[in-house]
């Protein structure tokens, strides 16, 4: 504990530099996510051609070998393909993007394409065009699904961070390899701790922001609690 | 071009008999990632399966695999090295340690995943408790184990590249050999052979995963026609980016 007390200012740079590295990559890729899931849905939808569709489902299964790629050798990789240094945090916001978007593409894909066909019909009949639609009726009616895709994301880049500190790119990882070549296991744990309490804090925001724009989803989430309080009750007494 | 460079370290025969060779170094890399996923396995299995087949400590299944994303396997590795000392034994734990969770969640779901209507049915027919388990649970949940078992293996295949920095050996030595050296096409070289490892077992976990559906399901689902009830989602434990 002395050690952290006494090293506050080191554990609040290595915070600082770790969120300005951690946060673009959340945006960036839950902004990407959204246009690029738009277009597999609508080259997977029915009737379309097979190689649209085949398209499509390419564009799922490259996003899902991506995130198959290990994350160190990925923000070795990345210099030598965009041309900046090794150590230039560049190579982990982009590395984390593209992580990012191998999680969220997905995401949207299942969000937008889970909107019901029925739904989206009346939309149109009530004479919506198409923009309106997508943003009023099925970008609304995915957000769920995009919400816990996001939190996904948030959480895992904001471990990930660390790892760029073994190539020396500052972060709360820096705590990781300054305290092995030291010897202070304080500062490791120190370290992990502040990571979790990060993700808990991103995580509980993007929470609180997700009630904030989809009011709505709040009634629902106590209608499941109920039903699943019903569920458990019957299994109870059965 | 540095990508060249790369990729001539890797097919330069020069580097790959001895003891510190490609060859030696790729086979520890894959050795201690599956020993660490086995150990895993051995422990979580039992316990994903009780955790489905009971229905108790849910919570506790699905608290572990979501914190697992959150915890730093760098962290992890470097508290453990410190603790226990610069040795093989303490990257492995940190290993087995960072694939429990994967593994458990994909035990557990796989159990979960099947209908409550199959586990009446079995019942009505007279099965006991185990033969439910071992004849209907377990071969119906074995996709979705492979699934975890295949999420640990890419877990710990990255992190064990990254365990080569508190003194395991493995496909990580090259990348911070090249880094004190500033040998970057040896780094990318090494970098390129561990993307290739993980691909080449994400491929492998996939084909498994789909050979281990019972054929009964498997024939189900072939059958099913437009217009049908889609199939229910089931908790899949997707990997994250490790």
């Amino acid at each position: 504990m002395n050690w952290v007390l006494s090293n506050l200012d080191t554990i609040w740079d290595d915070t600082v530099a770790h969120l300005a590295v951690a946060v673009p990559p959340i945006i960036i890729s839950f902004l990407l996510s959204i246009p690029i899931g738009w277009l597999v849905v609508r080259l997977r939808r029915p009737g379309a051609s097979r190689v649209s569709s085949g398209l499509g489902g390419a564009v799922v299964t490259v996003a899902g070998l991506l995130y198959a790629v290990p994350s160190l050798p990925l923000f070795i990789a990345l210099p030598g393909i965009i041309g900046t240094g090794l150590q230039d945090p560049v190579n982990v916001v982009v590395g984390l993007t593209l992580y990012g978007l191998a999680l969220m593409v997905r995401s949207t894909v299942d969000g937008l394409g889970s909107v019901d066909a029925a739904t989206t019909s009346a939309a149109t009949a009530m004479g919506y065009s198409g923009a309106q639609r997508f943003f009023r009726v099925d970008l609304p009616l995915a957000g769920p699904v995009l919400l816990a895709g996001l939190r996904v994301v948030a959480v895992s880049t904001i471990s990930l961070t660390t790892v760029g500190a073994v190539l020396g790119i500052q972060s709360l990882g820096s705590l990781f390899t300054d305290g092995i070549g030291r010897n202070i296991p304080e500062e490791i744990v120190s370290g992990i701790v502040t990571v979790l309490v990060l993700a808990i804090v991103i995580d509980g925001l993007l929470v609180l922001l997700g009630r904030a724009v989809m009011p709505w989803t709040r009634k629902d989430t106590t209608a499941k609690r109920r039903a699943r309080r019903v569920l458990q009750a019957a299994e109870a007494t059965s | 071009m540095i990508i060249g460079q790369a990729f001539a370290w890797v097919v330069d025969p020069t580097n790959y008999g001895g003891p510190d060779g490609v060859q030696a170094r790729l086979w520890e890399h894959v050795w201690i990632s599956l020993l660490a996923v086995l150990i895993a396995s051995v422990i979580a299995v039992p316990i994903g399966y009780l955790i489905g087949h009971t229905g108790r400590a849910r919570g506790l299944a699905i608290a572990l695999s979501g914190g697992i994303r959150a915890l730093p396997t760098l962290g992890v590795l470097t508290l453990f090295g410190l603790l226990l000392g610069v040795n093989l034994q303490a990257p492995l734990l940190a290993l087995v340690i960072l694939a429990v969770p994967s593994v458990l969640a994909g035990a557990y779901a796989g159990i979960e995943s099947v209908e409550p209507v199959t586990v009446d049915a079995a019942r009505a027919q007279g099965m006991t408790g185990w033969q439910i388990l071992t004849r209907v649970e377990i071969p119906l949940g074995l996709p979705l184990l492979i699934g975890g078992i295949r999420a640990a293996v890419l877990q710990v295949v990255a992190t064990a590249t990254l365990a080569a920095y508190v003194g395991a050996g493995g496909l990580g030595g090259y990348v911070f050999l090249g880094l004190k050296t500033q040998d970057y096409a040896m780094m990318l070289g090494a970098s390129i052979l561990v993307i290739a490892l993980a691909i080449a077992f994400e491929i492998v976990f996939s084909v498994l995963q789909r050979a281990v559906v019972p054929a009964g399901v498997a024939e189900r689902s072939t059958r099913r026609h437009p217009g049908s009830r889609e199939r229910t989602r089931t908790p899949l434990p997707e990997g994250t980016p490790s």
